[in-house]
C-alpha cells in the first residue's frame, strides 16, 4: 500500500485543479511523440505524425491526450488503491495494445515537463517530487498485470 | 562518439541560443536543478555530504553555476564536446566517480528547471534537442570511467 503524506495528497490534488486539463493531456502526448519518436510505433492509425507541427495539430493525438489525462484523474480519485483501479488498463496495455512498459515513464516525464511549463515557479522541487511519486505509482500500476 | 548524426544544424543552433540565454542566470538554474534532483531522488545527496546543499546556500549556487556553465560551454561547439570536456572527464572518472545513472536524473531535473524558467519557449522541438544534447554530454563525461 502506498503511503501518501498530507502534503503529497494536497499537492497532487492542487496540481490537477490548477492545470488546464484540455491542454495538458494533448501537450504531453504530442511532446512524447516528438521527443521520443519511437513511441509513434503505437499510433500508426493516427495519420500524419511526420513532423512536430503535424503531431501538434493531429486531432487524434489531441483526443487521445485527453483520454490519458482522464485516466490519470481516475487514479487521483482513487489514490489509496491505484493498483486495483488500473488493473483492467494494465491488461489492456499489455495484452491488447502491446505497449512496452518502459514507454510509460517517457510519457510521465513529458507530463512533468508540460506541467512545469504551465506552473512555472509554482512547480517547486517539493511539488515536483510529490507529482513524480504519483506518476511513479501510476506507472507501476500500469505495469502490474504484464507477464 | 559521433554526435553530428544525432543533432541537426538547427538543433545545435537552438541549443546554443538557449544556453546563451541562460548563462546570465546560471547559478539560479543550476541551484534549481540540483534542488529538484535532491528532492525527487534523495540518494543523489550522498555525493554532496561535504557541501551545504540547503536551499539558498552559497555552495548550492556556486556548484549549480559550475555545472550550467560547463553545459553552456559545451553547447558553443557541440562537435568539439570530447575536447571541451576532457578535463571534466578525468575529474569525474578518477576523482568524483559519480555513478553515471545519476547523470540521467540531473538531466531530467535540468529539463524541468528549463521548462519552469522558459515556459512556452521550451517547445517540444527545443526539449527534444536539449534532451539529446544532455544525453550526449553525459555519455562523453563518462567515457573515461573504464
Amino acid at each position: 500500500m502506498v503511503k501518501w503524506s498530507d502534503f503529497e495528497r494536497t499537492t497532487i490534488q492542487d496540481i490537477f485543479s490548477k492545470i488546464d486539463k484540455d491542454v495538458v493531456g494533448p501537450a504531453a502526448l504530442s511532446r512524447c511523440l516528438i521527443v521520443y519518436p519511437w513511441t509513434q510505433r503505437y499510433f500508426s492509425s493516427f495519420g500524419n505524425l511526420y513532423n512536430a507541427a503535424a503531431i501538434k495539430s493531429n486531432p487524434k493525438v489531441a483526443a487521445h491526450g485527453k483520454v490519458v489525462l482522464a485516466g490519470l484523474e481516475r487514479a487521483l480519485s482513487n489514490m489509496d488503491n491505484i493498483k486495483e483501479t488500473y488493473a483492467e488498463l494494465s491488461v489492456l496495455h499489455s495484452e491488447k495494445l502491446h505497449v512496452d512498459s518502459d514507454n510509460f515513464k517517457l510519457l510521465a516525464d513529458c507530463l512533468t515537463i508540460v506541467v512545469a511549463g504551465q506552473l512555472g515557479k509554482e512547480f517547486t522541487p517539493e511539488i515536483q517530487a510529490a507529482f513524480q511519486k504519483f506518476l511513479a505509482v501510476v506507472v507501476s500500476a500500469l505495469r502490474k498485470q504484464y507477464h | 562518439m559521433k554526435l553530428t548524426a544525432m543533432l541537426s544544424r538547427r538543433e545545435k543552433e537552438l541549443i546554443k541560443e538557449i544556453w546563451e540565454r541562460l548563462t546570465p542566470v546560471a547559478e539560479n538554474i543550476g541551484a534549481d536543478a540540483l534542488l529538484r534532483m535532491f528532492a525527487s531522488y534523495p540518494g543523489t545527496k550522498t555525493y554532496f555530504s561535504h557541501l551545504d546543499i540547503s536551499p539558498g546556500s552559497s555552495h548550492l549556487f556556486s556548484h549549480g553555476k559550475k555545472i550550467v556553465l560547463a553545459i553552456a560551454e559545451g553547447a558553443k561547439d557541440i562537435s568539439q564536446l570530447t575536447v571541451t570536456l576532457a578535463p571534466l572527464q578525468t575529474l569525474h572518472a578518477y576523482q568524483l566517480r559519480i555513478d553515471p545513472t545519476n547523470f540521467k536524473l540531473l538531466s531530467h531535473c535540468m529539463l524541468v528547471a528549463l521548462a519552469c524558467y522558459l515556459g512556452e519557449d521550451f517547445t517540444p522541438v527545443a526539449h527534444a534537442a536539449m534532451d539529446k544534447y544532455l544525453s550526449a554530454f553525459a555519455a562523453v563525461l563518462s567515457e573515461k570511467y573504464r
